[in-house]
Order: C-alpha cells, then structure tokens, then sequence
C-alpha cells in the first residue's frame, strides 16, 4: 500500500502541518519506505486476538484507579499562564475564532 | 573513596564518601559542573544553572550536617531534558518548548531529589525522544550558537545512540557520574550500549510518567542511567513505585530496595538465547562480543537455553504505527496557544495553528505525526492500528512462552556498534531497522537492561541485552552486577575523560 | 408511535443532552468546579494540558453515571473504555477531548413521561462520561479570542436517545422529564442558563414511510421556551426548504434567543475525521457489581415511582400524582401532609391551588414556605371539622404565610419552645373570628327571625321557588354574618318551613 499525495496533503491538514510540493514528495517517499515495512503484518492471523493496551495486562488485571472527589481550591493561574505566548486579563489570546 | 578523580567514582563510592563527610555535596557538584562545561563539544547538556544546583548541593550539606540525609544525599545527577522541571528549562530538544519553564517537577525528579540528589542540569535528547542517534535536536547546547548532534566520548565523528544520547554520553565523559533516561523503544538500552555504560528500563509502569514529556504512552519508560547495575539498583530503589494520584498507569507494586539481590548467585540460572536476536541482521563484531559474554555467564554458572521469539522482526511495523499513533494526539497539545512557540506570521486561527506547528517541530516528529494520524484516520484504523495492537499482545504472550523455559532473556542491544554522525540522518526506515532487538521488549513491557561486554569496530563499545520477567528488575540487576564482578568492561572509559 | 403530521411531514428528533455532574473537582483533576469565577483561576497544570500532565479519575463522577443508569432502566457497563476525540480547537486545550466511544459507562434504558394523558416513552441510546471543553469570549478583545479553561474538564453525562420524538411538545417534556430525574437523583444542578444541563435536538422531516431525512443538531437549547421556539422553527424551516425543492444539508445551527431563528455554524475544519482511540493513559474503568448495589441501596425513590404511590396509597388522580411530583421536595410535603391530616385528596387540591400560586408569585422554594405540612394539616383538618369554611380557610393561609411563623401558638415544652401548628392556625382562626357557628339555638332564633321578616320570600318557596329559599339561607348567613354553616343553615330551614 502506498499514500497518494492527496493523501499526504489530507494528512497534513489533519494535523496542522504544512508541507510545499518538494517536501510533500519527500514526506511520501518516507512515510512510503515504511509502509513497505507494514506489508509483513499481513501475514498474521489476528483473528480472535484482543488489542494489548496496557501491556502489563497480559499477566495482571491493570483496571483504573479512582480518586475521592476532593478539590483543590487553591488559584494556580500565574504558574499555569506563565508559558502563554499570548495573555491578557487572566485569559489566553488566539487569533478571532469564527463560529 | 580511592584516590582515583571524582568523576570516576561510582554512585555508591560517591554517596558513601558523602555520607561520611570525606567530600561535600558543594565541592562533588562543582566538580562535576567544571567537567559539564569544560567539554561542550560533546553537546551533551542542553541547560546548566550552577546557581540552581549550588543551591541544591548547599542544602544537601547542611542535611548531611544535620544527619537527616536522604539515601542518595549529595548526589549529582543530570535529567535527561524529557523530564519537566522547576529549577531548569524543560524543552523536550524541540523548538516548539525552547525556553520552557514548567510550574512542576516530574515525578522521578521530586523523588531523587527527596533522596538527596542534586541536579546538574538537563541532558539533551532526540527531539520528543523520537531518534536513536541523538542527532534529532533541535535546541542549542551549553555553549554552542546551533542545535548539534549530542557527540560519543568513545569516537566523536559517532553517534551516542538515542534517544536518551545526552544521558549516556554525559556519563560515559564523567560530566555526570549518573542520569535519568526514558525508553520507549530502546531509548536507554540503546545510548548505554554504544557508549558502553549500564542502563535499565523498567517494566512499563513501575516508574510514574507524570511530568515526562509524552511520546507514546503505552511504552514511555523512565530508568537510571550509570555506570554500572550497582548504581543503576540504588538510583531505581529511589525512582520506582506508584504514582496514584498523578499516573494511572503507574502500576500498584510498591518501590523496592533493588540492590538486596545484586550478590544472588547465577548458579543454575537459565539464560534464554533467542535465535531471532543472531540472525543476518547482527554484524560479525558485535557478533563476537555478545558470543563471549554468554560465555563468561556459563563461566559464572548459568546454563544458556535456546527459545524462540518468532515475530521479532513484526515489531518494528507494530511498533512504529503504535509509538507514531498515540505521540500524534500526545503532541496535539503543542497549538501555540497555552505554551511554547507560536509563529509570528499568520492570518488568522488556522493559519496560526499550522505555522506554529510546522515551524515548531523538526522532520522526524512531523513524519511520526503524519503517520500516526495516518494510522488513526477514517478507514485505517482497524487495518494498522488495532491489527499492531493485536500483534503486540501475540509478542507479549511469545515472551510468557520463552520465560516458561528460562529465567532471563539475552542479546545483542543493536545489530551495530554506534554508527557515524550522519550515516543514517537521511534514511529514517534504516533507523528503525536498527532498534530491532530492543523493540520487543518495549511493546511487552517488559524490563530490559544493558551492559557493556566489550568492544567491536572502531573500538566501539558492545551491549548485552538482557530482558527479564514483569517486575523482574531485581533479577536483572543481579545478572548484570555478577558479569560486573567477574569483569571489567563498565570501568573502561573513553580516552581523554 | 402515531404521529401527527405537520403539512403531511413527520417529524423526527432525537436529543443529546450533555448533564453537568455535580462533583467538587474535574473530572481528570482536582481543580474545583467554578462557575463564573476570575478567567483560568480554576486551573489545575492538567487542565491547560502543560507538558507531562496525565489524568485521573473523579470517582464521584462514575457514581453519579452508575445513578442515571439506575434511574432509567440502563445497563451499567461492568467495563467502559476512555477514548480521545482528536481535533484543534483553542477551548479544547490537549487537542482531543478524552470521552467514551465504542464502549460507553452506561448502555440503553428509557424514559417515560406523560404528554396530556398519553403515556410516551423515548429510547436511550448511551450514556457517557466525558470532559467539557473551556470558554472562548469573542467579545473583550479586538480581533481576537480570550480563552477560560475554568470550565475544561468539568465531567459531563452526554445522554444520548433514538429518534423516538415525533413532535416539538413530545421533545420539551421528554426534555422536562429527564431534567427532572437528573436533579431529582443528585447528579446535576439542571440550571439550564448556567449551562449545566445542555440539549441538543437533532431534527429531520420525512413524508410518513420514507426514509428519515437528513437532520441538522440545533445546539445548546438553554431553556424549555427557547427550546420549543426553536424546533417549532427549525421543523418549518425544513418543510419549507423540502417544499421549495431544496435538499436539507446536514449541518449543525444555533438558535438565536433574540431573533427566535436557527442559523448553521460555520463547520469546524477536519471535523469529518476525529481519529477516536482509546486513551493510553487510562486503563480500562472496572465498575463492580458490589458498587452497582450499592448505589441501588442508597437511591431515592424515583418521580414515577412516588406518582405511582401516590395513585396507588392515597387514591390520587393520575394528574394529581404526576404534579405533585414535579421535585422531591413537593412530593414529600404532600406525603407529609396528607399523613397528618388524613384528607390526600384536599391536601392535594391546596397544593395545586393556592400553595403553588403564592410559590410561583413570590418565587418561593416549597422546602421554605412559611405554611409547612403540619400548619396546612391543621388548617384542613379545621375545614373538615366544620370549624371554618373554605374562604375562611383561604384567609387564614394568607395570614399565616404572610406573618410566617410567628409566635402564635408557641408553647413552652420542657424549658425549649415548640411549635405546636393546630395551636398557630387555631390562634389565627381565633383572631380573625373566623370559626363557624355550630350553635344550634342562637343560629335557630336568627332563622326564626329571618322567617318572620322575609314573608313574602316564604310564601314564593312554598309555592315552588327553589331560588326564593336561596335568598332566604342568603339573608340567615348574612345575619350571622357569615359564620354560619350552610349546610346547617339549609337542614334548619327546611325543617322549619316545612
């Protein structure tokens, strides 16, 4: 299997990246390289198989823990905001969001 | 404390040395802080702040003082740049957090730092911990103008290994006497073998994740990184255990003092030789060296049994849509909005988005986000993502079948000895090729460790991979001391350091 | 289901609701909930996604969707998985919002109401738990957007149903009915303007035996009236569109509170495809049957549950049982009452009656009236014993309500004051000289006396005219001055004419 370009375009959309025509055929002809290393996994039967998520659940129930509902009420904005490359008033700024 | 410089004693000489007051905390930290800075042209520190460590090192002398030390007081450590911290920049090696300053400490970094360590610095990386040569980074060194390629002490012209290739080059030039490393395909494994120190990564889960910068997930690993598995064992005891509150992954099994076992003897240990670890894909020289140290282990008592781990070569397909998937979503939090960079050029909020992302992240962590999305999107999901994932768990379950039948698993840590700076940077399928043998592990969960065994081309140090049980870290803390005792291949050190 | 056509269209909606649970904490962190509070001061590093931060589950939450899922009749999933929903979006601040997809908390279940007298009921599809994203304020800053996480990872119950409504009537007390279960189990405050209870109705025409058409989601309905408003709206809208030969696109409108009209939203780029997986930071949530029980043991009887006693124990009226359990607060001041007074039909009747209008005139909450069950028992218990009568007993409720509890009646009971309610309302009955006059000689000599002043009115009864002897009990009541008891008045009268 391989990616179009369009493909490659789509992706790129999907993931707010840009790429110009030059490094879109770069971009393909790796990506392209590595899903020839994909083609062996067809050969495994995966019928009947679960997904391994956690990998430790292959030998021990790994379920998820549950905290007691209990708030911190304490005000950490300043160093929450203190990386913001745009803040004002206590809020982020990003360019006009359209709806 | 022998007479031998500071920056060849061990962790444990060192901590004993402090404890007794022989040496201080301040007088260790400026020692080594003077070596950090004095061989810049290895690249290996991203950030140094003397005042923050001297700071750190002054309060460890006065618990010293007040007898209220910590296991590990006085000890200098340097994290590997994946770990957030308070007191120092945390950037991940990428330009998209240059500069960043985090309100938190990782977790591994609070506990070392509760059992006394003292910070050098931060240690440079693959950007995103995504590369096996340390060549991806893209944020400047101490000293230096440019991003550059962390440099091997052992050959500079090479590669240190990656992702974690700040870490093992540090250690292995005495610029720290240890570090943290993380491991999400061989991370850890791979750097301590080619710049041949001692590193383990722990079964997945026994370290907490909170405050690593994420890559992917279900296989980020922290572990200690030295210069041998006695030091590895007293720098573990202090990272492991859970997390409940910050990591629900974190697995429940409470934190252990992992030297008790160190002396156990391998008498009658089963050793599981794995044939897929011998095939073509190895080369002559490394070939050799793991041969002689499987030799060394049958001197030291250990019988070497034959098991099979078939699909050896599947995990890298599985793993690169696996590790690629979750790090495109992880790394969707990088917008230009709350932190890190933001484009100075765009129109409007799309255009904001895209620019701040593509100016942000380097080529390789853009093709694993491509191919991640890609993996995840409509229509592809099922075909690559849930059928690697199902392959992973047929992985996992071959492990549980060879450790019917041996107690460690043994092998080579890569096919090679560190390859040249810029063999490989333009063919990223042959950096994957390369991380073959630590791949398997990695989706298991398993722990996996590696020790120096000798040298091959170039003089290059050589690897023994050994991967052991979940929750077996004792055990293979204590296969890699006992080689340690009857050899001496982890005090070697590269000319000139 | 038969469903009324609108110009030969049938209408069919299906609903969303996203339930806000009322917790302490976030979800995934133990920031405080803060409606309303300082931009961003109710932030934990986990809710502006800063670099390393990973989540943890708000057990409070799982209980609460273990309580819907009781409630309506649903399966409590024994395993439900996290999943991310990936897309860019400045409120949303890791670019996926960690929800449940392929398995939700809580599977199936209904809901049941009364639409008139017609019972209905509305399939739900799922229940599940998920984070709600921040704020955007599109107003304080020229050209851009300010962004409030303050609200980020608040955990939301989306509840999800078939397209089982067929009407705009049937979807606003489809509506009212599980508003009033969310709140009437705890696990949501339901205040609609605060946006803690969010609908969103996805609606579609379709000439009766097609295919369903394509529907548009008209969001974020925030009150019962706007919701009626605009789905009236947006069905026209529709018909008229099909009608005109237009096709409907799917689309996703806002409704505008001011110009009573929906308008499609500009769609969000790359929507089509949100790359679900499940979340690798959270393993899989295990919910025991132990704990199922459990929260079964400590559930409050439901609003269909209590209605159906009411009919069932008291002899209510359908409709009388339904409306007293409109809250849990009225059912129980009905119970009480009726208990006290042993008359549930009348306590019912005042409740209807003059209870609910002082409460929605002076916007009272029942659990604070100023009249509580056992002054209203009493007051009713007067009714029935003939001591006053009904107009009387008005005047004494308003008293009552407006001078509250007053000291009236109080009696010293071992040192500590007690209010004894028989003692309040007889005390005001007393005051006003209400009571009745059950006195047999003095309202006889007022009725001899009628009769010898009003002959003419005699000599007409005794000629047939039912209308000449109402004017004669009119002239012995207003000579007692109204305190006497009609019914005692008429059987007199009679007797006496003859």
């Amino acid at each position: 299997m391989s990616l179009s370009l369009e493909e490659i375009q789509r992706i790129a959309n999907l993931s707010k990246l840009s790429f110009d025509e030059p490094q879109s055929i770069a971009m393909q002809g790796k990506i392209n390289s590595f899903f020839k290393l994909v083609e062996q996994m067809d050969s495994v039967d995966t019928e009947g198989v679960e997904p391994l998520f956690h990998p430790v659940s292959v030998v021990q129930d790994i379920t998820l823990r549950l905290q007691d509902d209990v708030a911190d009420t304490g005000n950490h904005r300043e160093g929450n905001m203190q990386n913001a490359p745009a803040a004002q008033g206590g809020y982020f700024l990003v360019p006009k969001v359209i709806e | 404390m022998s007479q031998a410089p500071l920056h060849h004693q061990s962790v444990r000489a060192l901590t004993t040395a402090l404890r007794q007051r022989d040496v201080s905390a301040t007088e260790v930290a400026q020692h080594f802080l003077a070596r950090s800075q004095a061989h810049p042209e290895l690249g290996a520190y991203l950030a140094i702040d003397e005042d923050a460590t001297l700071a750190q090192a002054k309060a460890a002398d006065m618990r010293l003082a007040a007898g209220t030390a910590g296991a590990l007081e006085g000890l200098p450590l340097a994290h590997k740049d994946i770990f957030v911290t308070k007191d120092f920049p945390s950037t991940a090696a990428s330009k998209m957090l240059a500069g960043y300053r985090s309100p938190f400490d990782a977790t591994v970094v609070s506990k070392l730092a509760d059992a006394g360590v003292v910070t050098l610095g931060k240690l440079s990386c693959d950007e995103f911990a995504m590369g096996s040569g340390n060549e991806n980074t893209a944020v400047a060194p101490v000293g230096a103008e440019a991003a550059a390629p962390v440099r091997n002490p052992w050959d500079t012209s090479r590669v240190p290994g990656g992702s974690s290739g700040g870490s093992a080059a540090a250690i292995a030039a005495g610029l720290a006497p240890a570090a943290t490393g993380t491991d999400t395909g061989g991370s850890i494994r791979q750097p301590a073998a080619f710049c041949g120190i001692t590193g383990i990564k722990p079964t997945y889960g026994r370290i907490s994740r909170h405050g690593m910068i994420a890559f992917a997930s279900s296989l980020d690993q922290a572990g200690p990184m030295a210069r041998s598995a006695e030091d590895c064992a007293l720098l573990l005891s202090a990272m492991a255990g859970p997390d409940p509150e910050r990591d629900s992954t974190s697995l429940s099994a409470p934190a252990e003092d992992f030297s008790l076992q160190l002396n156990q003897s391998l008498e009658g240990l089963r050793i599981g030789v794995p044939a897929e670890f011998f095939g073509d894909g190895i080369e002559a020289d490394v070939r050799t060296a793991i041969d002689a140290a499987l030799k060394e282990y049958e001197k030291l008592g250990a019988k070497l049994v034959p098991v099979a781990l078939p699909r050896t070569e599947l995990s890298i397909p599985v793993y690169y849509i696996i590790a690629p998937a979750e790090a495109s979503s992880n790394l969707s939090r990088f917008d230009g909005v709350k932190f890190g960079h933001r484009a100075k050029e765009y129109a409007d909020l799309q255009e904001m988005y895209t620019n701040t992302r593509t100016e942000g992240f380097g080529d390789e962590v853009k093709r694993r986000i491509m191919v991640g999305a890609y993996v995840l999107s409509h229509g592809y999901y099922d075909a690559y993502y849930l059928k690697a994932l199902k392959i992973r768990r047929i992985i996992a379950n071959d492990f549980q079948q060879a450790f019917k039948d041996c107690d460690v698993i043994a092998g080579p840590v890569a096919p090679s000895v560190a390859w040249k700076i810029g063999e490989k940077a333009d063919d990223p399928v042959a950096n994957y090729l390369a991380d073959i043998f630590t791949l398997p592990a990695s989706l298991a969960g398993l722990p996996g460790m590696s020790l120096p065994v000798g040298f091959g081309a170039g003089g290059m140090p050589v690897g023994l991979q050994l991967i052991g049980n979940y929750l077996q870290e004792s055990k293979l803390l204590n296969v890699a001391h006992r080689f340690q005792q009857a050899t001496d291949f982890h005090l070697q050190r590269p000319k000139g350091f | 289901m038969t469903a009324k056509l609108i110009n030969g269209y049938e209408v069919v909606i299906g609903f969303e609701t996203h339930a806000q649970l009322a917790t302490n904490s976030k979800i995934f962190s133990r920031a405080a909930i803060g409606f309303g509070a300082e931009p961003n001061t109710h932030t934990s590093v986990l809710d502006c996604a800063l670099p390393g931060t990973l989540p943890v589950m708000n057990k409070h939450a799982v209980a609460h969707a273990i309580r819907l899922g009781l409630a309506l009749g649903s399966h409590v999933a024994p395993v439900s998985i996290f999943a991310r929903k990936n897309y860019f979006y400045p409120d949303l601040p890791k670019g996926y919002q960690i929800s449940q997809f392929e398995i939700p908390v809580v599977q199936g279940g209904e809901v049941s109401f009364f639409l008139g007298d017609e019972k209905k009921t509305v399939r739900l599809v799922r229940a599940h738990l998920e984070e709600d994203a921040g704020k955007s304020v599109h107003d304080q800053f020229p050209g851009e957007s300010g962004i409030d996480l303050n609200r980020a990872g608040t955990p939301l119950l989306e509840i999800v149903t078939e397209p089982d409504i067929r009407s705009t009537e049937e979807a606003v007390a489809y509506a009212k009915e599980l508003h009033k279960i969310v709140t009437w189990i705890g696990i949501c405050d339901g205040n609609m303007q605060e946006g803690n209870f969010r609908c969103d109705a996805n609606v579609s025409v379709r000439k009766p035996g097609q295919p369903l058409g394509t529907r548009r989601e008209i969001k974020n309905l925030n009150s019962f009236r706007n919701m009626q408003i605009a789905i009236d709206y947006e069905i026209r809208w529709q018909i008229e569109q099909i009608e005109d030969g237009y096709d409907i696109q799917q689309a996703t409108v806002l409704f505008n509170p001011d110009t009573g009209e929906t308008r499609a939203m500009r769609t969000k780029e790359d929507s089509a495809d949100y790359r679900y997986f499940p979340d690798p930071d959270l393993p899989p949530l295990v919910i025991a049957p132990e704990w199922v029980e459990q929260v079964k043991a400590e559930m409050p009887e439901l609003p269909r549950q209590m209605a159906e006693r009411f009919v069932r124990d008291f002899g209510l009226p359908e409709y009388d049982a339904t409306t007293l359990t409109q809250s849990r607060a009225m059912g129980a001041y009905f119970e009480e009452a009726a208990k006290l007074s042993g008359q549930a039909k009348l306590v019912s009747n005042w409740i209807m009656g003059e209870v609910s209008r002082r409460l929605n005139s002076e916007e009272v909450a029942i659990e604070t009236a100023p009249v509580q069950p056992p002054q209203l028992a009493a007051l009713i218990g007067r009714i029935v014993d003939n001591t006053i009568s009904n107009n009387a007993a008005k005047q004494v409720f308003d008293e009552f309500w407006v001078t509250g509890n007053v000291s009236l009646g109080q009696i010293i009971v071992s040192g500590s004051i007690e209010v004894d309610a028989q003692k309040q309302v007889d005390a005001i009955i007393e005051a006003k000289g209400l009571k009745q006059m059950n006195d047999t000689g003095a309202l006889e000599a007022i009725i001899d006396e009628v009769i010898a002043n009003n002959a003419a009115n005699v000599e007409q009864y005794r000629a047939g005219k039912d209308k000449a002897f109402n004017a004669l009990v009119g002239q012995v009541m207003k000579a007692s001055k109204g305190k006497a008891n009609p019914a005692q008045v008429n059987e007199l009268l009679k007797k006496k004419l003859g």
